[in-house]
């Protein structure tokens, strides 16, 4: 049988490995928040012959919009973020005149704005919305495991393998957001939130098969009854992921351009909640059970513990 | 027994889940379509928020008054399948499927109409001069017009109230005193056209009971002197108060035209509280067609990959399954069209990503049924076997899932963003269906099939000759 369980520290390496770059880049750069959470105004706009983004820029410095971003694709048709542009307001006519003299015509693909005070409510729901879903997650799990010996401890190794995805799919975005400019909306949140069900979804399996062994007494320790449901599992859970990416990956080509983010930290999400249920959620397990977790924390007190002494 | 009823609900849902004009007996589909979200067919959507000037908090009252308002208004577009509803305390969201001009659309909501009975406190003012009231200030019609300042001008009232009224250029904020409100737009009970005592055309109007008192009070105490009709911050009528009145007025010294424009606009239009666009979202129509049709190849390729999968993986189990994700698609997009579920694109995309996810309770199952075939159990108590010891897994698993989207629907109701709900939705309903199809549809299709003698063979469900015990454990 494939040992993965007595190898666990290497996954827990390989984890910290792929999360490393995208904590760094979340606490240089943090995450670059797009008008659903900052205000201001989203404009795509279609052309009928080419337009050159920097003359773009210049028109809308003119009329005072700044710091705006403009993304030009293939189809002619570009995509401004800017500060709050009114609908109706006579700057908005104005700029699109000036547009019109310079490119031609043009049709309005969509045009979004946020106020800034939304956004904030926004921002905070959002935060709410992830901490709201884990504590459901815990409660339901402590209850669907009230019959093993710690069932709090299956609902928060779960917890913990989710918050590694999200932190895998932020970390990224935050690149993202770094080096290409890839701005984060209302609907990456909901990314993470279907990531973070589609994470513990699969480790429920994995926990599932661990509950169901210790009961029928299947190996001599929990270490190996850890390792053997894994082993079980293992075929599944990658079978359930292909079908899901495979899914995913139409959408993501075929999709449209508008949910491409959505579907690409879809796709990166439950690639990550394949691995970490596999890999790091019911290695946790073992590992709190002979007490390495605890370990760890003892010799993090250490230090002020002797201070303790001492004083 | 049960198969009859399996064919039954397969059947209807197909035949809701199929377009409209097929097999349309007796117009009994008539209306069962697929509501588009305003991302799938253009459209405008716009949260409105209700700002009092004195910065206080709106009453509930007030708010949904002011929801029926815009509701009216919106009746005059003639937009099929307006929604307006109120949203937390204070907002409004409104969305006009297919609405292609929605600088139109956001003029009309926007045109509050505020009326006002003023105290001029002695002065007689000239009509069209612009005022501040204690209702809020009046401003330059194009106040918005410089980013940033916008945001920065503490006076919420300005974009509202001043856009809809072009003309007086320069005047950055009208300056100058306060006038006292005496009775608003929300202490109207009716207005109408009616006739002076010389015969001219006037706008006539009826105050609410507790408004009237105030009215009267004010009137008898302030005889001989002049006050003020103002709609929209501008005077339109100054009058001398000749009389104590109560409860009913006349707004004269109106063309015929300004007298029709005036009671539609007080009827419909008294608003009790400025309005301000907070968020808004114009979608072409191009773009909606563009997005259906990707969404529908992505779907059929997404579709065809899991079916091609599974079959070659776990053979005649597979082909059931992917018999099941069809039936499972006909009766998802059947409830899609009957709840009725908006469909926007990201409700699509839920609805692709649960069909990749309605697999896996099937491919726990086979991979059970494959476990108890390995310990030697014969085919039929492996199915039953395979069955119940995938249950609590799929029942654990699904719950997870579900408490997420229900917790994504919330999310959605409160950003705004019916997008977010629409997922939430759609894959709430996946999974729900998901877990029928696989545990009921499946199992009744292999137990059927099994009784059929040559596929009655370990091969056909995944497990090869020689393998007969169970030396391997990975699966």
């Amino acid at each position: 049988m494939i040992d993965i369980v007595g190898k666990r520290h290497i996954w827990y390496a390989v984890s910290a490995i792929l999360l490393l770059p995208g904590i760094i880049a979340l606490f240089v750069h943090g995450l670059s928040l797009g008008i659903d959470f900052t205000g201001g105004t989203s404009w795509e706009l279609q052309f009928n012959q080419p337009v050159d983004s920097q003359q773009v820029r210049t028109i809308l410095a003119g009329q005072g919009f700044n710091d705006s971003v403009v993304q030009t694709s293939e189809d002619n048709s570009i995509l401004i973020r800017m500060k709050e542009l009114k609908e109706g307001s006579p700057v908005k006519a104005e700029i699109e005149d000036e547009f019109r003299s310079q490119f031609g015509e043009f049709t309005e693909l969509q045009i979004e704005t946020v106020g800034p005070t939304v956004g904030n409510q926004i921002r905070n729901r959002a935060i709410m919305a992830v901490i709201l879903a884990s504590i459901g997650v815990l409660l339901y799990i402590a209850w669907a495991f009230r019959n093993t010996e710690r069932p709090v401890l299956y609902g928060a190794f779960a917890i913990v393998a989710m918050l590694h995805d999200v932190l895998f799919v932020l970390g990224v975005f935050s690149i993202l957001g770094w080096v290409a400019d890839v701005e984060i909306d209302a609907l990456f949140v909901t990314a993470v939130l279907t990531v973070m069900g589609f994470s513990v979804h699969d480790t429920i399996v994995v926990f599932d098969r661990i509950r169901e062994n210790l009961d029928r007494r299947i190996a001599p320790t929990y270490e190996e009854t850890v390792n053997f449901s894994v082993a079980q599992t293992v075929v599944r859970s990658l079978n359930t992921s292909l079908t899901v990416i495979l899914t995913l990956a139409a959408l993501y080509l075929f999709g449209g351009e508008s949910t491409r983010w959505f579907v690409f930290a879809l796709l990166i999400g439950v690639a990550a909640g394949t691995y970490s249920s596999i890999f790091n959620a019911s290695q946790l397990l073992v590992s709190w059970r002979n007490g390495e977790i605890q370990r760890f924390f003892t010799f993090w007190r250490k230090p002020s513990d002797s201070r303790a002494r001492t004083a | 027994m049960t198969i009859a009823l399996i064919l039954i609900i397969t059947l209807v849902s197909t035949w809701i889940a199929i377009p409209s004009d097929w097999l349309n007996i007796a117009g009994a589909k008539d209306n069962i379509y697929v509501h588009q979200g305003l991302d799938l067919q253009g459209g405008l959507q716009v949260v409105l928020e209700a700002r009092p000037p004195d910065g206080g908090s709106v009453g509930r009252d007030e708010l949904v008054g002011t929801r029926d308002t815009i509701e009216r208004r919106v009746g005059g577009l003639g937009v099929s399948e307006p929604l307006i509803q109120t949203r937390g305390s204070n907002q409004i969201v409104v969305e006009l499927p297919g609405v292609t001009d929605p600088q139109q659309a956001v003029d009309l909501l926007k045109q509050t109409a505020l009326l006002e009975i003023i105290d001029t406190q002695g002065q007689s003012l000239a009509v069209g001069t612009k005022v501040n009231t204690t209702l809020g200030n009046a401003t330059q019609p194009d106040s918005s017009a410089t980013p940033g300042t916008a945001e920065a001008s503490p006076d919420a009232t300005a974009d509202a109230t001043a856009e809809a009224t072009p003309g007086a250029e320069s005047t950055p904020e009208v300056t100058g005193p306060v006038f006292t409100t005496i009775v608003s737009g929300s202490d109207l009970e009716d207005a109408f056209p009616t006739q002076d005592s010389v015969g001219s055309l006037v706008v006539g109007f009826r105050l609410k009971s507790d408004a009237a008192d105030k009215f009267y009070e004010f009137t008898s105490t302030h005889i001989g002197q002049p006050m003020s009709i103002v709609v929209d911050k501008t005077v339109i009528n100054t009058a001398t108060i000749q009389d104590a009145i109560s409860n009913e007025g006349v707004i004269n010294g109106l063309s015929a035209t300004e007298v029709t424009n005036l009671v539609l606009q007080l009827k419909s239009g008294a608003l009790s509280v400025p309005l301000e666009v907070v968020q808004s979202r114009t979608v072409g129509p191009s773009l909606g067609q563009d997005s259906i049709d990707k969404s529908i190849l992505a779907g059929a390729v997404g579709l065809g990959l899991v079916a091609l999968m599974m079959i070659l993986y776990y053979r005649l189990p597979g082909l059931l399954s992917v018999a099941a994700l069809f039936i499972y698609t006909a009766i998802v997009f059947a409830l899609f069209k009957l709840i009725p579920v908006t469909l926007t694109l990201a409700g699509i995309a839920g609805f692709i990503l649960s069909i990749g996810m309605a697999v896996d309770a099937n491919v726990l199952i086979f991979a059970r049924l494959k476990d108890e075939l390995r310990l030697g159990r014969p085919i039929p108590a492996a199915i039953e076997a395979g069955f119940d010891h995938a249950w609590p897994s799929i029942r654990d698993s699904n719950v997870s899932t579900m408490i997420t989207c229900a917790i994504l629907f919330w999310f959605g109701r409160y950003t705004g963003a019916s997008i977010i709900q629409g997922f939430a939705l759609t894959l709430f309903i996946g999974v729900v269906i998901s877990m029928f199809t696989a545990i009921v549809v499946t199992r009744n299709m292999l137990r059927i099939l099994l009784t059929i003698r040559p596929i009655n063979d370990r091969w056909w469900l995944g497990v090869d000759h020689g393998q007969g015990v169970p030396a391997s454990a990975t699966e």
